[in-house]
């Protein structure tokens, strides 16, 4: 029942970390869960003392680690956002004079006397946010406060955070959006175990989040031996690979695509073909391709390999999967598999780079743009 | 505006930031006091409730035992009222000073401000409660026939002050060492009966004869302020003696307490 503890370990959640923010920067904090990334933000809001090391800064902070602090439910709106400002360190004089902006920002002005707990969590949350908005201090720090909230509520606090640091005040922000961390941010700071790994330009390190977030395990598809053995034809192993062979499940938007089958045939079968499809996150069909595996079929073997291409430079950037089928003319499916090796494509150059993070498509079409 | 963020070194009582966050004071009492008495129809009423039952009841239990026996200097009842007033401002500034870290913890984790604005802002809300329960005391007092000392001006604003002292200093350790030790939150309301006893509020202290226990009585904190304000509004003469006795105490405690509180403060956020 009782363990004694013989040794303590040291843990660091944050080690050998150093970095220079200049007036006006914005940056994105960037990392995976456990890199230290908050650990950094309550360290720079001095709720936790550094072991060693020491930060020296100019100006006035504001720390957002959670929208609503201090929110009691007990307390009217109006109570609550003169709570809620004078924790985050608002005089009650600026308070007063930005009551109306926030309000109106929060879109409570009917509720505003009433206690909050009658408030619905969307409600709760724009007033949070409305009064965060609305802070004066030089130097903003922000974690990850925007990863709730409906598309439209998001909408008006990333304008809101645009407006901010058009303003010239300096912002330091984590989060795993990137499509948002994109749009807001100028710089980037990239954290792993507690590591600053680099500290670049904002494309620079979302790129490179992007291209390490995913395991390889999901470019390659292999039947199990006992699902085979009853089929006349069936696929035996599918790999994504690139222009050199290697095993890759991230491409680059003007990288070719390859993918090599290994499909099993028990008997001979005339007019079979194979079809590709490729599928979005929703599962809607993107293209398909069809080829006749009778071409490829050699007397005596088993197995027959094929490979295909995809050409650079159409697919947009996103994440998709494959569906593959083997069937005949008649319509008889003789395998089919759904929602198979995971492929990434990533935005390293393209006509629609600016919109980064917005849903125009699936595929980049050269369109051509004449007078009328 | 320069600022520097590094590990703990030298000890400082804060005294400037405190300044600074100034309106979070009103903020944090005003909040209380609200949320204390929200959705209740007597309201800060309630305040006077406990005083004037207390009174009422031991009145009744010894009243005549006591008054009888003694000499007061006080109807029995202003004499226990009196100790009420006080007393309650350190038990319920205590139980909420010492809980309040703990009831803060979520702010506590998400934002910086000066720490001592928690306990401190706890005990505030115990003062608004006496302001209530003396203005009550007032027309009580003249109904039993006394009245305030000239002294009183003085003696009055110094025993409330006491109070805060000693309610300051117990409380701020508590909060401070609540966080690391909840066995405390338990531990409290015990302690807090117990102590009303140890305290001259009931009876006087020359109810016993027991060396010991009379010398418990000297070092309680609240003595002092007891026995003072009881001076204010009665002829009684002042045992110097136990009363520096006491205040050396309440300032001992007040010492320990905020220079506990601010050395272990940095880890709050981690332990809350």
């Amino acid at each position: 029942m009782f363990k004694s503890k013989n040794s303590k370990e040291d843990f660091w959640a944050l080690k050998e970390v150093s970095f220079d923010v200049m007036p006006g920067d914005t940056v994105g904090i960037i990392g995976k869960n456990g890199a230290g990334k908050s650990t950094l933000l309550k360290i720079l809001s001095k709720i936790t003392p550094p072991t060693s090391g020491k930060i020296i800064g100019r100006g006035r902070i504001a720390s957002l680690l959670e929208v609503g602090t201090g929110f009691h439910p007990e307390l009217s709106g109006r109570e609550n956002i003169f709570m809620n400002g004078s924790i985050l360190g608002m005089r009650k004089s600026e308070i007063l004079k930005n009551f109306d902006a926030i309000v109106d920002f929060a879109g409570v002005e009917k509720f505003i006397d009433t206690p909050l707990k009658h408030y619905s969590s969307g409600m709760q949350l724009r007033l949070a946010f409305a009064v965060a908005a609305f802070l004066e201090n030089e130097i903003l720090i922000i974690d990850e406060v925007l990863a709730v909230g409906d598309a439209e509520f998001q909408e008006k606090c990333i304008g809101k955070m645009g407006d901010i640091s058009q303003s010239g005040r300096t912002i330091l922000f984590v989060s795993h959006q990137i499509g948002v961390l994109n749009k807001l941010c100028k710089k980037a700071i990239i954290f792993e175990k507690g590591s600053m790994l680099l500290n670049t330009d904002i494309k620079a390190g979302t790129d490179y989040y992007l291209n390490n977030l995913s395991k390889l395990t999901d470019s390659i598809w292999e039947a199990n031996p006992l699902d085979i053995s009853g089929k006349e034809v069936s696929f035996r192993k599918i790999s994504l690979l690139g222009l050199n062979g290697e095993s890759k499940q991230s491409f680059g938007f003007n990288e070719d695509i390859f993918l090599e089958f290994e499909v099993n045939i028990l008997n001979f079968v005339p007019n079979i073909k194979l079809s590709v499809t490729l599928t979005d996150k929703f599962q809607a069909y993107v293209f398909t391709s069809v080829v006749n595996l009778d071409e490829y079929f050699r007397e005596g073997s088993e197995i027959i390999k094929l490979k295909m291409l995809i050409p650079k430079g159409i697919i947009a950037p996103n994440n998709y999967s494959f569906r593959y089928a083997i069937f005949n003319k008649l319509g008889k499916t003789f395998d089919l598999l759904e929602n198979e090796t995971k492929i990434k494509i990533i935005d390293t150059g393209s006509q629609m780079s600016e919109f980064e993070g917005i849903d125009y498509g699936s595929v980049i079409i050269n369109t051509q743009w004449l007078k009328g | 505006m320069e600022f520097e963020i590094k590990p703990q070194s030298k000890f400082s009582l804060g005294l400037k930031e405190l300044w600074d966050y100034r309106e979070l004071f009103y903020f944090f009492t005003w909040r209380d006091v609200k949320v204390k008495y929200k959705q209740t129809v007597l309201g800060v009423l309630w305040a006077l409730f406990q005083p004037i039952l207390m009174t009422v009841l031991f009145t009744l239990g010894f009243g005549k035992l006591i008054s009888t026996n003694y000499n007061l200097e006080l109807p029995y009842p202003i004499f226990v009222l009196s100790g009420f007033l006080l007393w309650n401002i350190f038990s319920s500034g205590l139980s909420g000073a010492g809980n309040s870290m703990v009831n803060n913890a979520n702010i506590i984790k998400k934002i910086y401000f000066p720490r001592l604005i928690v306990p401190i802002s706890a005990i505030l809300v115990s003062l608004v409660d006496f302001l209530m329960a003396f203005i009550v005391f007032v027309p009580v007092l003249f109904y039993y026939g006394c009245s305030f000392n000239l002294s009183a001006i003085l003696l009055i604003p110094l025993s409330i002050l006491l109070t805060v002292m000693a309610t300051f200093g117990l409380g701020t350790f508590l909060a401070a060492v609540n966080i690391k030790y909840r066995d405390f939150r338990y531990i409290l309301p015990f302690f807090i009966q117990a102590l009303l006893f140890a305290t001259p509020v009931i009876y006087p202290i020359k109810i016993s004869d027991n060396k010991l226990f009379q010398t418990v009585l000297q070092l309680n904190p609240m003595n002092a302020p007891i026995e003072i304000f009881r001076s204010s509004i009665s002829q009684s003469t002042l045992n110097y003696e136990s009363i520096f006795i006491s205040i050396s105490v309440s300032v001992v405690m007040f010492i320990i307490g905020i220079v506990y509180f601010r050395k272990t403060e940095g880890y709050f956020a981690d332990l809350a």
